[in-house]
């Protein structure tokens, strides 16, 4: 996979796909590179949907819309679907097995499914399956070095959840251990 | 220098954040989607500062608090999306006509009427031909980036000062929802009303009273006054126009887009060159003054020309009236609160230069 990334963050309200994709773009902010995050904000978000586009390049980011994704982040079975058909050859997509379970192979394309949110659960981290699977999605991807991810998540939990810092830190390992 | 770093942004945030940098105090608004964000940061961050932050009862009400702030000399603003700024429209139109100072920002959505609320530049012709009734225009900023939304808002009193003169933004739903890093400007000094010999300060009768209207009931003065201001206008004309040339060195095909649409127009652009296209860009960063001087540079390679709009089709006559019809313009947008993609406008840039290379061939026969 090149340097150029054009992510798309899909799932359910609540699940935190925006908040995978602030860390994402943090950490492309930490390395200095060019970078837009846009959320979704309009009737599907009020529908229950949330989705988040994510450019990361060294180039000045055109459009932040992203309509052809090389990573696709699926928290969801509707997210899965909606977004599927338009991700670009060479493109890897993630998704959670337990709420996607209906995930084809798709030629071309890397697909990693796991139970991401059940494991997340097994391991004291409920409600943190978006970063672990960050952690699988930095993997496969390397969107970042190791040691900036980590000083992304610390600037995107805010220090009013300071306790929540060191979960972050242990899920962003387990996804980087699938 | 710890100022100088990047920080993540959206861009509602960093427009209300560069506003107060500005010496901004008085934030008078009215919540609507997509500007929410921009409110919300003044209402967090106005009361640490000393500042006034006021949700009012209407986008009516909120106008003319600006209308009043101002008039006392202080910097004060108000912003909202595009059924909103319509309901502003009078206040607007008195405030240009007191020759007033005020900051407006419209983070524009889809329209006529309630309209929907994603990205859109339906409001294009309201802000720079009659934003209110009367004889009166307003400098309007249009950003591109987060980064340029701080920036033409730390501008923005400023010029607004300067000229005595209503400033919008431009924005839309995209700029103003989206996060990019930004390098915040450094805090100005408040500016106080002793700067502004106009302003209604009170001074307990120690010199005569300024009075601050846009009322004249004797058609000479009202038409003295008038002319006046558009003296200042035409200074405004040959000082204040910005533009961005993208690629237009050497381009037989010209885009003009601004805002979010010249992002799209950007991405096509460089899909065109990369195909062997000669296209390029000027980005209008002023709607008004438009930037004419900046277009007809481009005559000099351009061929034909492309208006990119969030709309059915609005900028396109300043495009042409400032071509003044020298080469042809076409048009391509979306419409509704539908983005374009680049494929849309890198098919219409394909479409322009293989009619000009007919036109060429046929030329050669």
């Amino acid at each position: 996979m090149g340097r150029d990334f054009n992510m798309v963050f899909a799932g359910f309200g609540g699940q935190g796909v925006l908040f995978a994709g602030k860390v994402v773009v943090e950490s492309a902010l930490f390395e200095d590179r060019e970078l837009s995050w846009m959320p979704s904000y309009g009737p599907e978000m009020r529908g229950g949907t949330a989705n988040c586009s994510v450019c990361i390049s060294d180039e000045p980011i055109g459009s932040p819309l992203v309509l052809e994704p090389n990573v696709l982040f699926a928290m969801n079975q509707p997210s899965y679907d909606k977004f599927i058909g338009s991700v670009v050859p060479g493109a890897v997509v993630l998704a959670d097995s337990v709420l996607c379970p209906n995930v084809k192979d798709v030629e071309g394309v890397s697909t990693f499914t796991a139970p991401f949110s059940q494991l997340a659960e097994e391991n004291g981290l409920k409600g943190l399956a978006n970063v672990v699977m960050v952690g699988k999605l930095w993997k496969e991807t390397h969107f970042c070095e190791e040691e900036t991810l980590f000083k992304a998540i610390e600037a995107c939990v805010p220090p009013k959840k300071a306790h929540l810092l060191e979960p972050n830190k242990k899920a962003l390992r387990l996804g980087m251990s699938l | 220098m710890a100022e100088n770093k990047k920080v993540l942004m959206k861009g509602n945030e960093a427009l209300a954040e560069a506003a107060i940098r500005s010496g901004c105090r008085f934030f008078f608004g009215y919540p609507i989607t997509p500007q929410t964000e921009l409110a919300a940061y003044m209402a967090k961050r106005m009361p640490k500062i000393g500042g006034t932050y006021l949700q009012a009862e209407s986008e009516v009400a909120a106008i003319n608090m600006v209308y009043g702030a101002s008039a006392a000399g202080a910097r004060a603003m108000t912003s909202s999306s595009s059924p909103g700024i319509s309901l502003k429209s009078e206040g607007v139109s008195y405030i240009a006509g007191a020759d007033l100072p005020a900051v407006i920002i419209n983070v524009m959505r889809g329209g006529p009427g309630l309209g929907s609320i994603q990205p859109s530049q339906s409001d294009y012709w309201q802000a720079t031909k009659a934003l209110g009734h009367g004889d009166y225009q307003m400098i309007v900023y249009a950003p591109s980036t987060v980064q340029e939304m701080a920036d033409c808002m730390y501008r923005a009193f400023d010029v607004a000062d300067q000229y005595r003169t209503p400033v919008m933004i431009l924005a839309d739903g995209m700029l103003g929802q989206m996060m990019e890093p930004v390098i915040l400007p450094e805090p100005k000094e408040v500016k106080d009303a002793a700067d502004k010999p106009w302003a209604a300060t009170g001074t307990g009768l120690a010199r005569e009273h300024n009075i601050v209207t846009s009322l004249y009931l004797d058609p000479a003065e009202l038409e003295r006054y008038n002319i006046a201001r558009y003296e200042r206008y035409e200074v405004i004309k040959a000082n204040e126009q910005r533009f961005e040339a993208y690629q237009t060195e050497d381009a037989e095909i010209v885009l003009v887009a601004f805002g979010a649409s010249s992002r799209i127009a950007r991405s096509a652009v460089m899909k065109a060159r990369a195909a062997g296209i000669k296209a390029g860009m000027i980005r209008p960063i002023t709607l008004w003054p438009f930037p004419v001087d900046g277009l007809r540079e481009t005559l000099k390679t351009a061929k034909a020309y492309l208006s990119v709009e969030m709309n059915m089709g609005q900028m396109i006559e300043d495009v042409r009236l400032a071509l003044r019809d020298e080469a042809p313009v076409e048009f391509y947008g979306r419409t509704g609160g539908i983005i374009p993609t680049p494929v849309e406008v890198f098919g219409k840039i394909k479409e322009m230069a293989a009619a000009l290379d007919g036109a060429t061939a046929k030329e050669a026969e």
